[in-house]
């Protein structure tokens, strides 16, 4: 819902605009509190430029349009994390009234040290001192007057998850707005305050004309802040002001025995950060000796059970994700099926008609389909993640993944792979970190996922007897696993190659899953997936449908709906009809491309029937066996448990070639919505190229490998 | 010198230095590991592959490679 939307009745014409930026560490329940203003309209979209979630909640209150933008959360202004980098930016270069410091009550010193960050940014600023019901439950008094006095920001208790003190908060926020700007009390150690003083003296004498504070610019300067750089850069004053701050930071860096500035900073914020607290801070009861979250940790990160545990979690997450979301799935393709079968008729135009039933509804449907696996998959790991299980997850998992260049957590994009590469895809985001996230979204495909399954199925009961088919499948999918890490490892060596991204990762209290909370985040996710993977895969699903269909030969036509009138029976019409089919197909885009491209397949032992299911196969895996069905004359109607299908394949394709052409449906790009969703994911359509070439040049080279292997052996 | 990865379970220990890369220290200090900080070692992942350690109040998890990089001396 945009700002437009909003009923102007709700709020008088002379109202005022108050944007809000909401800024915290990570786990300080920033989403918790926003959800729990009441009569807000969420607006969700995503910073420019990047897949970070944007969340934008709009409410009135009094005189006043309220506007927050819920910034990702930031442990400190490092730069690490794109969440880190858009929070930056944001708090840079946006244009917004005030800051809402949201940070946690139980854990104060910690989160102060973005706040002592946040207070040389010449901003605004009220510091939520969330969950205070809990910091009470633990025995924990803040003095909030008393802090907002030292800190020279006001401080209000809130607590988002007994919905206390959010009124208070936005009475403050709307005080703050009013009133005029006070600088902010932060004092460091007599080195740096000497040093501030003689840049303050400096800028002083020299009458610089600057909109934030000198104290602030000082503190900025001797932080090596880049932006305050470049301002000074270009000022003539810099030729003086250089040598100053050459001397200032020896003086500083000496002081901390140390020779990073930044370094010397945060031991400095920290030092500030330990003071206010022992100022304002007391611990009236002592802390039990184990607490709930140690307990539990002994035995969910245990060395032994740590791992059964978790991979019986994901079974049950995967029974329920498959199971469970196939009924609606059956519905969905039912509902679809029928909305088809409806509309059709009303249609006359043979061309207009294909294209609304086949190719759009046809496309929707398939995009709608993958919904409910989505939605529980979603709702799982939204749970993994707001209950603290994930980062265990993480510990666990590191050791055996790291081998391979991947971190703890692409497991569970991994895993997810071999159920549908879509949430596979999707649920990497949970991966913070840009190459760590690349390098496994471009793997999850060799986790075979359940489209596959079909053409394996068929290929292995055509080739193998009974008894030996379950094997064959099982080696297929260790074969395709154990070759993504191996695939990992080498993408790690060469296009991913340099130093390994650091691991060091909040392990966070464990707390009871939020329903609201939970909702909000999946029912987003879920919007935002029909609504931009459903617009690109619909249009993908008619350029497939287009170069299957079209042109059209009349003649082909014509001379067989004589022969299908004139057929004797039923099953002699379905033979011509089928036969149709197949004619037109050959004929069709796709079936030049692939009797175009049947020299290029022909080392592999494909022939060009195999080359269209295999193209075909691009579009969706489903649609393989569908294909295959088709040009050996089935008819299209035919599923993977057809034995006459078998039959015919194994007559009529060598087992070499048959082996080729499973190693190649493994390795190659899963479905076109995948693809669609892994552009997005990544970040750009650039990788999803480059994921085409990867896997198309290794689906090539192995196919080619397993075929004169398989030749040499027989 | 001692490492944060020598450490057994349970222990409590005093950060010295930090020889990290640059990248790596900033991540560290932004977590609140940082020169004079007391760190309690509470888990070990299976070989030793990752540590659980605490830091003032918080649970951080940290690669072996990273906790190689933390000197400490015992308290």
């Amino acid at each position: 819902m945009s700002e437009k939307n909003i009923d102007p009745k709700a709020c008088p014409i002379i109202a005022n605009h108050i944007k809000v930026a909401l800024v915290g560490q990570p786990n300080v329940g920033k989403s918790m509190l926003i959800n729990s203003i009441s009569n807000a309209h969420l607006h969700v979209g995503n910073f420019s430029g990047v897949t970070v979630d944007k969340t934008e909640v709009l409410f009135d209150y009094k005189d006043y349009h309220f506007t927050v933008v819920d910034l990702p959360g930031t442990y400190a202004f490092t730069d690490y994390t794109i969440e880190e980098r858009v929070t930056h930016e944001y708090l840079c270069a946006e244009d917004y009234d005030i800051i809402i410091n949201v940070v946690d009550s139980t854990n104060l010193e910690k989160n102060l040290q973005l706040t002592s960050e946040l207070l040389t940014m010449n901003k605004k600023m009220v510091i939520a001192l969330n969950m205070s019901d809990e910091a009470e439950k633990e025995g924990i008094a803040i003095d909030e007057k008393y802090m907002s006095e030292l800190l020279g920001v006001t401080c209000v208790k809130v607590s988002a998850a007994t919905k206390t003190g959010i009124e208070t908060l936005i009475n403050t926020v709307v005080e703050v707005y009013l009133a005029p700007k006070k600088d902010a009390k932060l004092i460091f150690s007599e080195a740096v305050e000497e040093e501030i003083a003689t840049i303050i003296s400096y800028l002083q004498k020299h009458n610089y004309e600057a909109r934030n504070s000198y104290r602030n610019i000082a503190i900025n300067l001797l932080k090596e802040n880049k932006k305050t750089y470049a301002k000074l850069h270009d000022n003539p004053i810099w030729t003086e002001l250089q040598p100053i701050l050459i001397e200032a930071s020896h003086h500083i860096e000496l002081h901390h025995d140390t020779d990073d500035i930044k370094e010397a900073f945060a031991e400095e914020y920290a030092a500030f950060n330990r003071g206010i607290v022992t100022e304002v801070v007391k611990q009236t009861q002592q802390l039990e000796s184990k607490s709930l979250t140690e307990k539990i940790d002994s035995i969910l990160i245990h060395p032994l059970f740590g791992i059964p545990i978790f991979l019986f979690f994901m079974w049950g997450l995967f029974q329920l994700t498959f199971t469970l979301g196939n009924i609606p799935m059956e519905w969905i393709d039912g509902f679809f099926g029928w909305l088809g079968e409806t509309i059709a008729p009303t249609i006359s135009n043979d061309d207009v008609r294909s294209l609304v039933v086949d190719g759009i509804i046809g496309g929707v449907g398939a995009v709608v389909l993958f919904t409910p696996n989505i939605i529980i998959l979603f709702i799982g790991i939204a749970l993994l993640e707001t209950t603290g299980y994930m980062s265990r997850v993480a510990f666990l998992l590191d050791g055996f993944f790291h081998k391979f260049g991947l971190h703890g957590q692409s497991f569970i994009p991994l895993v997810t792979g071999f159920g549908c590469s879509i949430p596979a895809y999707m649920s990497a985001r949970i991966l913070k970190n840009d190459r760590d996230r690349l390098l496994t979204l471009f793997i999850i495909g060799f986790m075979s996922c359940g489209a596959r399954l079909p053409v394996y199925v068929l290929f292995a009961g055509a080739f193998f007897g009974a008894d030996m088919a379950g094997n064959v499948l099982f080696i297929i999918y260790v074969s395709g696993a154990m070759l993504g890490l191996i695939a990992a490892k080498v993408l790690k060596m060469t296009a991913f190659k340099g130093v390994d991204e650091p691991f060091v990762m909040e392990m966070p209290k464990y707390r009871l899953p939020s329903l609201k909370l939970i909702w909000h985040t999946v029912l987003t996710q879920t919007i935002m997936y029909l609504k931009k993977a459903g617009t690109f895969i619909a249009g993908a699903a008619i350029l497939v449908w287009f170069l299957s269909n079209y042109p059209h030969n009349a003649d082909l036509e014509k001379a067989y709906s004589v022969k299908i009138e004139k057929a004797v029976d039923a099953t002699q019409k379905a033979k011509f009809e089928n036969k149709l089919a197949q004619e037109e197909l050959e004929q069709s885009y796709l079936g030049r491309i692939g009797k175009f491209t049947e020299p290029l397949f022909e080392p592999l032992g494909f022939d060009w029937k195999m080359n269209v299911a295999l193209q075909a196969g691009l579009a969706a895996k489903e649609v393989v066996v569908s294909t295959l069905g088709v040009l050996y004359s089935m008819g299209s109607d035919v599923d993977e448990t057809s034995k006459s299908l078998a039959d015919n394949i194994r007559e009529n394709i060598p087992f070499a070639s048959a082996i080729a052409f499973i190693v190649v449906i493994m390795v190659y790009l899963p479905c076109l919505a995948a693809t669609t969703v892994f552009a997005k994911e990544a970040g750009s359509w650039k990788y999803a190229v480059y994921l085409f070439i990867f896997t198309s040049v290794l689906a090539y080279i192995l196919a080619f490998i397993a075929y004169r292997v398989t030749l040499m052996l027989t | 010198m001692k490492k944060l990865l020598d450490c057994n379970k349970g222990e409590k220990v005093k950060v010295v230095k930090l020889n990290a890369s640059y990248d790596l220290k900033q991540r560290l200090i932004s977590f609140g590991v940082m020169k004079e900080a007391s760190i309690e070692v509470l888990e070990h992942a299976p070989k030793k592959k990752t540590i659980e350690i605490k830091v003032g109040k918080m649970r951080l998890a940290l690669r072996d490679i990273e906790a190689a990089t933390v000197e400490v001396e015992e308290i």
